[in-house]
């Protein structure tokens, strides 16, 4: 089937903008960073994807939504290709996307740094995560893991909250 | 190729049976973690466990796919379903039962800590992109998983007599299952010919180093590297643990090959 040919790459972009991202809810597929590129090879449109996490079984839900609203806005010839050949990582978030982490309760991630010795990393303390309810440093970490692969969990002894923290990758 | 025939002849050949070496590792081994799921000595480890789990196979599904890809395969469940326990070329360590909550760590960090210094080298060399992308990747999460049960080890270590006893068990158990980590043969040697792959053994010490460290910390007697190490895993031959394993895991989708999820 013919594709329109005039749809252009930011309006394909902004249909994109309106996929949320499943388990935050409050996020967009653009936003997180998962969509990674969107072309035209010939008459078919090309959606590159990559995973946050290996392992992230939102991903084919993913998936399946930004097919969804590609042929619900009447795209007809198209792929979504998962590209592993960049890694994703939290930097990829936009400044306004970790505002809206934070607002929603999860304290969002900082800048990664590439400390060049992770292995001396492995043996100093941890670092200082703010509570995202009220901003209080005195905050400790429960478990390296959350309910998803992407959040560990803390605790506020300030407000005596348990909160999530947006793991930096 | 089949698992007699273990030298590759191509580029191609190299860098499928690497991919499938590293991927088994992590299939198996997220298979045993899997096991924890609801099983978790607390809610936050249960949940930790089973992140793990998610992680590694997730890692093996990505080398299976690019496998596949590679070897004409229809996808990366070829190689996980439809493979007997003599074609798969993961480490005897990652088959063994999980055993209890100590032992589960003991293996993780010992595996973990391999992999950290693994894939530390493997992204400095491997020249193709799409396998370099998916190990850069899978490293982050490795750190996590180092981090996470280093912690542990010295928690039990240094915790309570019974703990300590535990723990030392299971490090004296596992032992004899490290010296594969560290084994090489014609496959890996055709591999970093291809720069698709690194000589392990020269990254035996920090590997050493850091399991040093961390047993002392917590308490523990490190075991004798000289004693017997069990070896051939990589070459199909597998402890009995394999075989149950993989009927478990495989069972489902032989039985009914072309179900789906409705």
């Amino acid at each position: 089937m013919e594709v329109k040919p005039h749809i252009s790459k930011s309006e394909i972009w902004s249909y994109l903008e309106e996929v949320i991202d499943p388990e935050i809810p409050v996020l967009n597929v653009v936003e997180m960073g998962i969509v990674r590129d969107v072309e035209y090879e010939g008459e078919q449109l090309i959606v590159k994807i990559t995973p946050t996490y290996s392992g992230c079984p939102a991903m084919n839900a993913i998936e399946m939504e930004i097919h969804k609203k590609l042929r619900e806005k009447g795209i007809e010839s198209f792929k979504v290709l998962t590209d592993f050949k960049e890694s994703w990582t939290t930097d990829w978030m936009t400044d306004h996307a970790k505002k809206k982490l934070k607002d929603y309760g999860i304290a969002p991630p900082e800048k990664t740094e590439e400390s060049g010795d992770f292995l001396s990393s492995l043996k100093s303390s941890q670092k200082i995560v703010p509570c995202p309810y009220c901003d209080a440093m005195d905050t400790v970490l429960q478990s390296e893991f959350g309910s998803t692969a992407c959040k560990s969990q803390y605790y506020c002894n300030e407000c005596e909250q348990p909160f999530e923290h947006f793991k930096c990758i | 190729m089949s698992t007699f025939d273990t030298i590759p002849q191509t580029r191609k050949e190299a860098l499928i049976e690497i991919l499938l070496r590293l991927g088994d590792d992590r299939l198996i081994h997220g298979h045993r973690l899997s096991e924890w799921a609801g099983h978790g000595p607390e809610l936050e480890e249960d949940l930790a466990l089973a992140n793990v789990a998610l992680d590694m196979i997730g890692h093996a599904s990505s080398l299976y796919a690019y496998a596949a890809e590679l070897d004409g395969k229809e996808d990366e469940d070829y190689y996980a379903y439809f493979r007997d326990d003599i074609d798969f070329k993961n480490i005897a360590m990652v088959e063994l039962p999980r055993g209890d909550f100590a032992f589960t760590m003991a293996r993780q960090f010992l595996f973990s800590a391999f992999s950290y210094f693994l894939y530390d080298k493997l992204i400095k060399t491997v020249d193709d992109e799409q396998f370099n992308g998916m190990l850069q990747k899978h490293f982050k999460e490795i750190k996590y998983h180092l981090r996470h049960s280093r912690e542990w080890v010295f928690r039990l270590g240094d915790g309570t007599d019974e703990s300590h006893k535990r723990t030392q068990d299971a490090f004296d158990e596992i032992w004899m299952y490290t010296g594969e980590m560290f084994d090489m043969d014609e496959a890996d040697k055709a591999a970093i010919k291809h720069n698709l792959f690194v000589d392990v053994t020269s990254f035996k010490d920090e590997w050493k180093n850091l399991v040093n460290e961390t047993l002392e910390e917590a308490t523990l007697s490190v075991p004798d590297y000289d004693q017997y190490m069990f070896s051939g895993s990589r070459q199909g031959r597998h402890t009995e643990h394999l075989g149950p394993l993989l009927a478990q895991m495989q069972f489902l989708r032989r039985s009914h090959p072309d179900a789906e999820w409705k």
